[in-house]
């Protein structure tokens, strides 16, 4: 369970709800996590999981109508990011948290060129003089490994390629030295061979500047290769939380388990079928009364479908939302987890 | 390319293909030059087996993919599909061909019809092709969505109710329709969710389990095409660099390009990552437009040389079953070069690697 404690954010309870012809998509629900100074917090889950929605929820980027944030509290520097003004939440965005997303080519404005783009931030939230800002975005360039940083400031995003592109985000989004940099499925559109000069880099600015990251991905590869530690999500909620370490070693939400099983890899022994996950993702349409991972389940039981189960401590830093205990192979007992609320 | 073995019976022979789409500039359009997106490549496909084709984004897998199916003119070279030699087909005489080779598409929701019903998509190749009546028809649509497992309640629904795997078994099902012996399938997992890709890859194996079908199956994803192929072709800038059996490939890599992409795959084991030694590629890929002098990879490659950079290497059989399109595998150069296999010969990624290089 998160503690507020020594964390640079602290999330509790986040509910968010998008209004939609016909009624509601509860996109995100009940989610709590924090982040610890430094470290990496990876986030992993498929498509429609919740993972931009939560983390677009925390900085107010969410156009509302129709997205509605009912529910939380995200404690970022003192204070409740959900009270803060347009104006405030603005300025966190610009000096505190720094945000990347997935397709550089689309958060990038082609009209402008890549120097104007760093400098911009530089400064607006800084301050800084126009020289100022013009050496400290060379700095920047050359910070992640880009050839000539100089003379590529005057030049426009399409000159660029994606995987420089995506440096590029990284360079603006690391402008005003933020505590926390939240990365949504930053190497998804790009090859893996660019995807592993931008884990590269990630490791060294890691080690270089020491601010914390939520690295967003659907690979469990990467997480592997970057996490300290990991949330997984499903149907708009965390189902488990654990060191990367302990995650992969022993997982103990049933989807986490299928989905570990069911990833073929180019090591090891290859598998004459592969394991199969069967049905779909759960539609939210509605706050869940019953386990949002029930029809897919092995193990679902009569409980399941009764409640939605409440996350439970299994391990140092590991729980899960889970009835089933596969270490005594059966449902664990009733009073030590309540519903979630 | 002759990669025969005794007991196999090759379908597809591809011989020195290129499929080269021209620049044009200027008022009249005239031609200025080239994207060599396929720059000459020869590989067979054996009867019943899957030929995984990978490579980054832009090598030329799916004009390959497309080329082999004729949906495109080609440049050069031929293509013999069960001993004709569809390059240079007529088009009536490709129509009559047509229904022998299929192709299933990456993305589900464009490439179905959004204004026809599940039945009318599957169909549709049962009226081009064929003369069954309404009753036959819809007898052969259920039976086609039985073998994809699709409910026969959903044959009149529309494509939009449906979720990316279910599109992508729509797919399967219409290039099925006419008992194709060979399907090239370009990416048909990569706009899946990873708990729904296993589903419509265990599909695509019993189908070809019991009907006997042929793949080539193009994606980027090395992991999959492990699980999938039976043998592996890598592409780089047009060409085929190495082409070897699936435990020969990934079990030791041969080529520099193959030996980097496979260092590159992150594996879901947090230890083996913690432990791991990269080849980090430096660069990009070069365009297609203007490929460098000499080796294709010469501008990347950890294990460049001087002749790399003056003289094109060709694909040779290194081992049997095993093709090296590389300078360092050509025992009749340099003594330089003679002696690299062996400094490369590592027999598995995480003992495998020379360099570790910061990317630019
Ligand atoms: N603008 C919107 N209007 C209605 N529903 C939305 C909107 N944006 C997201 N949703 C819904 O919210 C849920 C979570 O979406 P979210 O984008 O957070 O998932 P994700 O895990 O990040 O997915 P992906 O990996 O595809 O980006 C989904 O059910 C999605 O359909
Ligand atoms: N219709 C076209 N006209 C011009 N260039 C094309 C066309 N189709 C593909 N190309 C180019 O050919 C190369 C290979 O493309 P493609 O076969 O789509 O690669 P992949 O499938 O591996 O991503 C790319 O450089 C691409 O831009
Ligand atoms: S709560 Fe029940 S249905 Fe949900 S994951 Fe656990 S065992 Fe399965
Ligand atoms: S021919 Fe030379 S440049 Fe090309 S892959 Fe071999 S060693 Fe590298
Ligand atoms: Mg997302
Ligand atoms: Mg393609």
């Amino acid at each position: 369970m998160p503690d507020g404690a020594n964390s640079v954010l602290y999330v509790e309870g986040l509910k968010t709800v998008f209004k939609v012809r016909g009624g509601e998509v509860h996109a995100v629900n009940s989610v709590s996590f924090d982040l610890k100074p430094g470290e990496l917090l990876g986030v992993v889950g498929e498509s429609g999981s919740g993972k931009s929605v939560t983390m677009m929820s925390l900085l107010g980027l969410l156009p509302s109508p129709p997205a509605e944030v009912r529910e939380g509290r995200v404690i970022f520097d003192g204070r409740d990011l959900l009270q803060c003004s347009p104006a405030e939440l603005r300025a966190v965005r610009g000096l505190g948290v720094g945000f990347i997303f997935q397709d550089p080519m689309t958060s990038l404005n082609p009209v402008f060129t890549v120097g104007f783009q760093i400098m911009e931030p530089l400064r607006r939230h800084l301050g800084m003089n126009k020289e100022a800002a013009r050496k400290r975005a060379q700095e920047l360039l050359e910070l992640v490994n880009i050839p000539d940083a100089a003379q590529r400031l005057g030049d426009y995003p399409h000159q660029f390629s994606g995987g420089m592109r995506q440096r590029v985000m990284i360079a603006i989004a690391l402008a005003c030295d933020p505590k926390v940099l939240i990365a949504d499925e930053p190497t998804t559109a790009l090859d893996v061979t660019i995807q592993a000069q931008i884990l590269e880099l990630i490791r060294e600015l890691r080690q270089k500047l020491g601010m914390a990251i939520v690295w967003i991905t659907h690979d469990l590869g990467v997480i592997a290769g970057i996490a300290d530690r990991v949330i997984v999500m499903y149907g708009g909620q965390i189902v488990e939380q654990a060191p990367v370490g302990e995650l992969f070693a022993r997982p103990r939400h049933p989807y986490t388990r299928a989905l570990l099983q069911t990833v073929p890899s180019v090591l090891g022994e290859r598998a004459p079928k592969l394991k199969v996950i069967e049905g779909q993702p759960p539609m939210l349409t509605a706050t869940p009364t019953a386990c949002p991972f029930r029809p897919r389940c092995a193990q679902a039981f009569d409980r399941c479908a009764r409640e939605n189960p409440a996350r439970r401590a299994v391990g140092r830093g590991h729980d899960v939302a889970c009835f089933w205990d596969f270490d005594s192979n059966g449902p664990v007992a009733a009073a030590e987890s309540a519903a979630n609320a | 390319m002759l990669d025969h073995k005794p007991t196999q019976k090759t379908l597809v022979e591809v011989d020195g293909l290129k499929l080269y789409f021209p620049i044009t500039a200027g008022l009249f359009r005239s031609k200025v030059g080239d994207v060599k997106a396929v720059d000459g490549v020869s590989f067979s496909i054996f009867e019943g087996e899957t030929l995984g084709l990978v490579g980054e984004s832009g090598c030329g897998k799916s004009t390959c993919g497309r080329a082999l199916l004729r949906l495109y003119d080609v440049t050069a070279g031929s293509i013999r599909i069960g001993g004709v030699d569809i390059a240079k087909l007529s088009a009536d005489a490709l129509r009559r061909m047509r229904p022998t080779m299929q192709m299933v598409f990456q993305d589900p929701q464009a490439s179905l019809n959004p204004r026809m019903t599940v039945a009318g998509i599957i169909g549709e190749p049962l009226d081009e092709h064929t003369t069954l009546n309404r009753a036959e028809k819809l007898a052969r649509i259920y039976e086609l969505m039985d073998a994809v497992g699709l409910s026969r309640d959903f044959a009149n629904r529309y494509p939009h109710a449906f979720s990316g795997g279910q599109r992508q078994r729509i797919g399967i099902a219409r290039a099925l329709a006419l008992n194709p012996k060979f399907i090239v399938c370009d990416e048909p997992i990569a706009a899946l969710d990873v708990s729904i890709q296993a589903q419509v890859v265990n599909l695509l194996e019993e189908l070809q389990d019991r009907l006997g079908l042929t793949y080539l199956f193009i994606s980027h994803d090395l992991s999959m095409v492990r699980h999938i192929a039976d043998r592996v072709a890598v592409m780089y800038l047009g060409q085929i660099v190495e082409l070897a059996s699936r435990e020969a490939l990934y079990g030791s890599p041969k080529h520099p390009y193959t030996q980097a992409l496979l260092s590159a795959v992150p594996e879901p084991n947090p230890e083996h990552e913690a432990n791991r030694r990269r080849i980090i590629l430096t660069g990009d890929v070069p365009s297609p437009a203007n490929p460098p002098e000499g080796c294709n990879f010469c501008t990347r490659c950890p294990k460049v040389m001087d002749i790399c950079r003056k003289v094109e290497p060709v694909s040779r059989e290194i081992e049997p079953g095993r093709f090296v399109a590389c300078h360092l595998y050509e025992t009749t150069t340099t003594a330089g070069a003679t002696a690299a296999p062996e400094a490369s010969g590592a027999n598995s990624l995480s003992t495998n690697n020379t360099t570790t290089q910061q990317g630019v």
